[in-house]
């Protein structure tokens, strides 16, 4: 691959970038990742990609902006509320990089769908915003052998990890998501933006690393960062053996969607 | 008892408690919510009843969060 004189001087803060260098710049550009969610969490992770010049860049949701949505949704500006999510950011990401191919895909991923959506790429980063898309996205990404960064934030906080085949999954640490009723949504609870910025931003680093094959990962390990105290901590886990979906005695052997409302769907039993 | 709970070491009143219990104990508002990891085992939710927590044990709380 050669780059043009353009490339040369986009990437340059990379290609000088021990690393990195012209070889990583190169890898980055002939890589494919898929942002699954276009909110808080996709906004930073998919900037940061489109940027950072990987080549083929997914995006996937099913929702339309909404004025709530900006205030840490940063892909989406004031003009887009009532558009599509993936149109609004397909059109932001190729203005900030046209070298990207962007994909987008309007639709919420489920047991039927998500292998076809994961299937031609190299790393798949979570951003949804509810527990059925999360523990979804962990257990195709597991089935399919796919490296995958995920992420979750509440209120002044966020929690992130990273699966690659073979290391501890989502579900060594949550067995299943919490039942219904006890889930405090973003939408109830509240969030402050920046953390979405943070943590997402924290994603996107760990799947450049991913793909430039560089550092250490967060891999049988999870991140917590508190933002009131500034706080960012690991803890160590380990790939469970009573994991339902990678350990010895698999008791989840096909995809499935649990049944749980989306964050920001949330509708009180009154308005229904 | 001493135990070392997220990183910091902690006084805990009482002694042998379940996880619990000793979910109780720190007042964890949403159980539901945490996953457990005692001595580097997470722990399966049924067995919070009866899985004991002792003295120097390391433990830590895992949040689930679900907001992106």
């Amino acid at each position: 691959m050669t780059f043009s004189e353009e490339q040369i001087v986009r990437y340059s803060r990379h290609i000088i970038l021990q690393n990195v260098g012209g070889k990583g710049q190169e890898k980055l550009l002939r890589s494919k990742v898929l942002v699954i969610g276009a909110g808080g969490l996709g906004s930073p992770i998919s900037l940061y990609l489109a940027a950072a010049g990987v080549g083929t860049l997914g995006i996937a949701d099913a929702d339309r902006v909404d004025l709530s949505n900006l205030q840490r949704q940063i892909l989406h500006f004031t003009p887009d509320v009532g558009n599509l999510k993936v149109e609004s950011a397909r059109e932001k990401l190729e203005q900030l990089n046209p070298d990207v191919n962007i994909r987008i895909y309007n639709q919420r991923v489920t047991a039927d769908n998500i292998a076809e959506l994961i299937r031609d790429y190299d790393f798949i980063v979570e951003g949804t915003d509810n527990f059925p898309s999360k523990f979804l996205v962990n257990d195709a990404c597991v089935f399919y052998d796919k490296p995958f960064s995920q992420g979750g934030i509440l209120r002044f906080d966020g929690q992130t990890m990273t699966h690659i085949p073979g290391s501890a999954c989502y579900r060594c640490v949550f067995e299943s998501p919490p039942p219904k009723g006890v889930v405090p949504s973003c939408s109830e609870a509240g969030v402050l933006g920046a953390v979405a910025g943070i943590l997402g931003t924290i994603q996107a680093a760990e799947t450049l690393k991913a793909l430039l094959g560089v550092g250490e990962l967060l891999v049988d390990k999870v991140l917590y960062i508190n933002v009131l105290s500034m706080d960012f901590s690991t803890i160590s886990i380990a790939r469970n053996p009573e994991c339902a979906v990678c350990g010895e005695n698999p008791t989840i052997t096909q995809l499935r969607e649990y049944e749980q409302p989306a964050c920001e769907l949330e509708v009180p039993e009154a308005a229904r | 008892m001493i135990l070392t709970i997220n990183g910091k070491e902690e006084t805990v009143d009482g002694s042998d408690l379940t996880v619990t219990e000793l979910l109780q104990a720190k007042a964890i508002s949403m159980p539901d919510m945490v996953s457990v990891q005692l001595n580097g085992k997470i722990l399966k939710r049924d067995t919070f009843d009866t899985a004991f927590v002792r003295a120097n044990d390391h433990v830590n709380f895992l949040y689930f969060m679900g907001g992106g």
